[in-house]
């Protein structure tokens, strides 16, 4: 269990830095899902691992604790949230400059005529 | 005190309103967001009021007592934050209706969403529920960034969305980390928790705390993490730029938060452990950032740089974690705030000027209103660069005399001393070409003014007043300061207050 909750945190970390470093909005939107999916699964198990344990306290018995479930729930809602951000900006960034790469040219030559 | 929630509330219904009843009707929304700013700087005086005799206030959201439910806690600092966010965002938004706010949609509206975004984060005593004011007061912050689009302004705008989204994550891990080891985000309860870790816990919290100060010091434009900030506040509206100004601010205000209260003397061996990395960062931020005034080829990139310079010069002070250094660090923040608006205010007049040649620092056609907007930006480039007779000065010089006893005090000294000269060679160099040179040449046939002056013009002035009154006041600004730091070194009261009895710290 433990083995393959950190296998997949690492995995998705992974690929997740490795996607956002490309050079194409694309794959950088992919990049940054995975890492939210990633830091998702790394938050459930910061309240420990537990099995088929409800996440409410009873009588003697075992319990799972619910706090982590709620942080994770809210951190799916935005990221779900964020993702839909960068897909309508890098979509209109793709329509406006007719290219879809991230890495643009330094600050000074971007928009020589800003506040127009 | 139901008085702690309405900085979040007011904006929040404000926004609201703006979104569903006013989206089509521009001077309705003018009108609510006035109205809504100038109530939130009302309200934000009378908590500082509260706030200055020295008690602290919390507010249980739902009633849920802490260290179940989340609170909102108002000391000292988050009250002075309050009222400079609220200030600011006034004047900014003076400024921008003149024409600005009419160049895309649904500007007030995400101004709103920023300043709610902004007061949670500097009023909530809860590691998770600042992760969510963060992503209120940046997913409003990419909105305005691009407001008024422009591909080079949308790329922009892209990169700054990428890097912070990664931050989030950051973020979330590093949250993920201080939860499983101490089972608190409470910033109260997390006080309590860490001095009792077993020490085999110690490398896990260790770098739970260190990757918080990653991720602030990301919003707080530290170098190495810099990169995104002159790209991202030069290719924004410029009074987007100005209202960024606070925002930088937001990561340097969660550091102090962090390591006075959590990871504070009370902490045992991880007591400041910020303090190591902090400094050298904080001292390599100053030059690059003052290096970049000098090589800017654009107005409002020289500006940037000079941001991320006075975010160094804010967290040296930061760094040396004495009581003294910090109720310096207080004052510069609240310089360095006010200067960086009003210098990128005055950015922005002069490229609304220069039809032909924007903001590029080049001898261009001249322009109207030379004499004015000069005057302006000379006043702005003094307090940016820290001469007297602004607050840039005695903000320096409190820092200087703060690190008089520290061990690496020669380092303190000469980078901050050399680079004044250098942000000083910059802004002069910046002022003839834009103001003199371009004033010897022949006038751009298009070249007008602007419809509406006298307001934009009364915006920065607004700011440069403030930063004056800061000099002459400086005595009062500082009483209060250093009862700030005394108050955020000694965090048993905050503890007290938030946790009360049941916290097991009477």
């Amino acid at each position: 269990m433990e083995w393959l909750v950190a296998t997949a945190v690492g995995v998705l970390t992974a690929s997740g830095v490795y996607l956002v470093l490309r050079g194409r909005s694309f794959p950088v939107v992919l990049g940054l899902a995975l890492l939210s999916y990633a830091v998702n699964v790394f938050l459930f198990a910061s309240g420990r691992l537990a099995v088929d344990l409800p996440p409410v306290i009873r009588e003697g018995g075992q319990y799972t604790d619910p706090l982590p479930q709620a942080l994770v729930l809210t951190a799916i809602v935005i990221s779900f949230g964020m993702t839909a951000v960068t897909v309508a900006m890098a979509i209109r960034a793709f329509l406006e400059s007719g290219s879809e790469r991230v890495d643009a040219p330094a600050a000074g030559d971007a928009d020589e005529a800003s506040g127009r | 005190m139901h008085g702690i929630v309405l900085p979040i509330l007011l904006p929040a219904i404000a926004a609201s309103l703006i979104a569903l009843v006013a989206h089509r009707d521009l001077v309705l929304a003018r009108t609510l967001s006035i109205a809504s700013t100038v109530a939130l700087l009302l309200v934000a005086i009378a908590l500082l009021d509260a706030a200055d005799g020295g008690s602290i206030a919390t507010y249980a959201l739902g009633d849920w007592p802490a260290p179940f439910g989340i609170v909102l806690v108002l000391d000292r600092l988050s009250a002075l934050m309050l009222v400079l966010t609220a200030g600011l965002a006034l004047a900014v938004l003076l400024y921008c209706v003149n024409a600005w706010d009419a160049r895309g949609r649904h500007f007030h509206a995400l101004f709103q969403f920023q300043l709610m975004g902004l007061n949670g984060a500097f009023l909530t005593g809860d590691f998770f529920n600042l992760f969510v004011f963060f992503e209120i007061l940046l997913i409003a912050s990419y909105g305005l960034a691009v407001h008024g689009g422009g591909a080079g302004r949308l790329r922009a705008g892209l990169q700054y969305v990428v890097v912070n989204l990664v931050g989030s994550t950051l973020f979330l891990f590093a949250v993920g980390l201080l939860y499983g080891v101490t089972g608190t985000l409470n910033m109260a309860d997390l006080a309590l928790k860490v001095p009792v870790v077993a020490p085999a816990e110690h490398a896990l919290l260790r770098s739970g705390a260190l990757l918080l100060l990653l991720v602030f010091a990301l919003k707080a434009a530290l170098v190495p993490l810099h990169f995104w900030l002159p790209g991202t506040y030069a290719n924004a509206p410029g009074p987007v730029a100005a209202l960024f100004a606070v925002l930088t601010k937001v990561g340097a205000y969660a550091i102090i938060r962090l390591f006075t209260l959590a990871f504070g003397e009370g902490a045992g061996d991880l007591a400041f452990l910020a303090a190591p990395w902090l400094m050298p960062a904080a001292l390599l931020t100053l030059t690059l950032g003052m290096f970049g005034v000098l090589a800017a080829r654009r107005l409002a990139v020289m500006i940037s740089f000079a941001v991320v310079g006075s975010m160094g010069t804010l967290l040296i002070a930061v760094a040396l974690f004495t009581p003294q250094a910090l109720s310096a660090a207080l004052y510069y923040l609240i310089h360095s705030t006010l200067a960086a608006g009003a210098f990128f205010l005055v950015a922005d007049l002069v490229s609304e000027r220069r039809p032909a040649d924007g903001d590029a620092l080049a001898a261009g056609a001249a322009f109207t209103q030379t004499g004015t907007v000069g005057a302006l930006f000379l006043l702005a480039a003094i307090a940016m660069a820290g001469l007297p007779p602004l607050s840039g000065f005695v903000g320096k010089l409190l820092i200087l005399d703060a690190a008089r006893d520290a061990f690496n005090r020669n380092w303190i000294w000469s980078v901050m001393l050399s680079t004044s000269l250098l942000a000083i060679v910059g802004f002069a160099r910046a002022g003839s070409l834009l103001f003199w040179k371009s004033g010897a040449l022949a006038r751009h046939p298009d070249a007008q003014a602007p419809a509406r002056t006298a307001l934009p013009i009364a915006a920065v002035g607004l700011l440069l007043t403030a930063s004056a009154a800061l000099t002459v006041q400086a005595g009062p600004v500082n009483r209060y300061l250093e009862a700030t730091a005394t108050q955020l070194f000694a965090p048993a009261a905050y503890i007290d207050a938030v946790l009360g009895a049941e916290g097991g710290n009477e």
